[in-house]
């Protein structure tokens, strides 16, 4: 009996949400530490109402970037070698397990978006406008960060180069993420067309999927 | 020397290498490994801390490619990619235990089961044959070591492997649990497969293989 490609996946993007409910390093870690860098940049420049409104959805989208990284290399790097030969010898197709560690790596940095959003509007006082748009950047930035970390801690895991790596691997694809998200919610408020922005977002998850699937069983072997 | 035969070995290669060398970074683990096992065969590997016992499980299990020499595994070539398609009819128990530490003993075999593609109940039975049936919520980090390694051999009476590589498998165990492993090699060479069983208890291990292989320096001896 074989079993298929998106059950494997589900498997092992199950396996990590049950991981992540036990250990709570989102939640209780991240999340908090999160709200906490949003609350630091009004004590730094002060509490001008209209200059926290103005950057304030920045703040949001650098803080989401840089935690929504270090959520998703964690998550794929925390795997030790005897769990992965395990997995491996169940006939995990390294594809598969690729989707799945993004998956569950995709919702829980959408949990980490919702909750942290819910403090910047507060805090900053962010108008929420284009909502059909706003949840579409918001899903699509979840996914590409998840992706990219999830990619990057399989590149982390086969080298010896260790966690040094990190910054300058993520840093050249999470830029037009980061551009994206910001142009958007900047388009939304203007009344611009935001469609360039979301098509450059779209592409960059693409692209980082098909890199991270092509490139799973090669990784796995080094 | 004691030496129990299971079955009749037949002449059948499961694990063929021929001067088989594997590097690891840039140091050379193994060199001129030549080896053959044959279906119904139970091999002891030997030899002191470092001698590469653990990277020729890996090398057999398919997890690592060699930098010299050629080899298969039940069939597959270790240097392409068929050795992909084999890789699930391998069972490897290594000395430090594969299990997720968050979840219960029972989710990791449900997992594994959904992975290897075998009904999910097939995990609550192979939990009670290893005597392990009023465990299975119990999570893998606050299980002893022992119950840990009963719940991989249950992963593997689970699911149906051609070879078993077992990296100390008596370390521990109970007398019962020793028991149900030895019973687990003796049914797996009656079966046609073939199990490697490290150990540096040459004893317990004489008295359950067909024949034992020494390595020293990354050499078979």
């Amino acid at each position: 009996m074989t079993t298929g490609f998106w059950q494997q996946a589900k498997a092992v993007s199950g396996r990590d949400l049950l991981r992540e409910r036990r250990r709570g390093d989102v939640l209780w870690i991240t999340i908090p530490f999160g709200a906490i860098a949003l609350l630091l940049v009004p004590l730094a420049v002060g509490t001008d109402a209209a200059l926290l409104r103005e950057i304030g959805p920045g703040m949001y989208w650098v803080i989401v970037m840089l935690f929504g990284v270090l959520v998703a290399v964690g998550k794929a790097s925390s795997e030790t070698l005897p769990q992965q030969d395990a997995s491996l010898l169940l006939g995990l197709d390294p594809a598969a397990g690729f989707v799945g560690r993004s998956g569950a790596a995709t919702l829980l940095l959408l949990i980490f978006e919702v909750v942290v959003g819910v403090v910047a509007v507060g805090l900053y006082d962010i108008s929420i406008i284009g909502i059909p748009w706003l949840i579409f950047t918001l899903l699509t930035a979840a996914i590409g960060l998840a992706l990219l970390g999830t990619l990057t801690g399989s590149i982390v895991n086969s080298t010896s180069a260790g966690t040094a790596l990190v910054p300058l691997l993520v840093a050249p694809l999470s830029v037009p993420l980061l551009l994206g998200a910001t142009q958007s919610y900047e388009g939304l408020r203007l009344g611009h067309s935001i469609v360039s922005w979301i098509l450059l977002m779209v592409v960059v998850v693409l692209v980082v999927a098909i890199i991270g699937v092509l490139t799973a069983r090669p990784l796995q072997e080094t | 020397m004691t030496s129990v035969h299971f079955r009749t070995v037949t002449e059948t290669p499961l694990v063929e290498l021929s001067g088989v060398g594997v590097r690891i970074g840039s140091t050379q683990i193994l060199r001129d490994v030549d080896l053959q096992i044959t279906a119904g065969e139970v091999v002891g590997l030997f030899g002191a801390n470092g001698a590469g016992k653990t990277t020729m499980l890996r090398l057999i299990a398919t997890l690592i490619r060699p930098a010299q020499g050629q080899g298969t595994v039940l069939g597959a070539d270790l240097s392409s990619a068929e050795r992909y398609d084999v890789r699930r009819r391998i069972g490897m128990i290594g000395h430090v235990p594969g299990l997720y530490p968050e979840l219960t003993l029972g989710e990791n075999l449900r997992y594994s089961a959904r992975v290897a593609g075998v009904p999910t109940e097939r995990a609550g039975e192979a939990l009670g044959a290893v005597g392990l049936a009023g465990a299975a919520d119990r999570r893998a980090g606050a299980s002893s070591h022992g119950m840990q390694r009963r719940t991989e051999f249950a992963r593997e009476l689970m699911i149906d492997r051609s070879l078993l590589l077992l990296d100390e498998p008596h370390s521990a165990l109970d007398r019962d649990a020793v028991d149900l492993v030895e019973g687990l090699i003796e049914r797996k060479a009656a079966e046609g497969g073939a199990v490697v069983v490290v150990s540096h208890d040459r004893d317990r291990i004489n008295a359950i293989a067909h024949r034992s292989v020494e390595l020293a320096g990354g050499t078979l001896t």
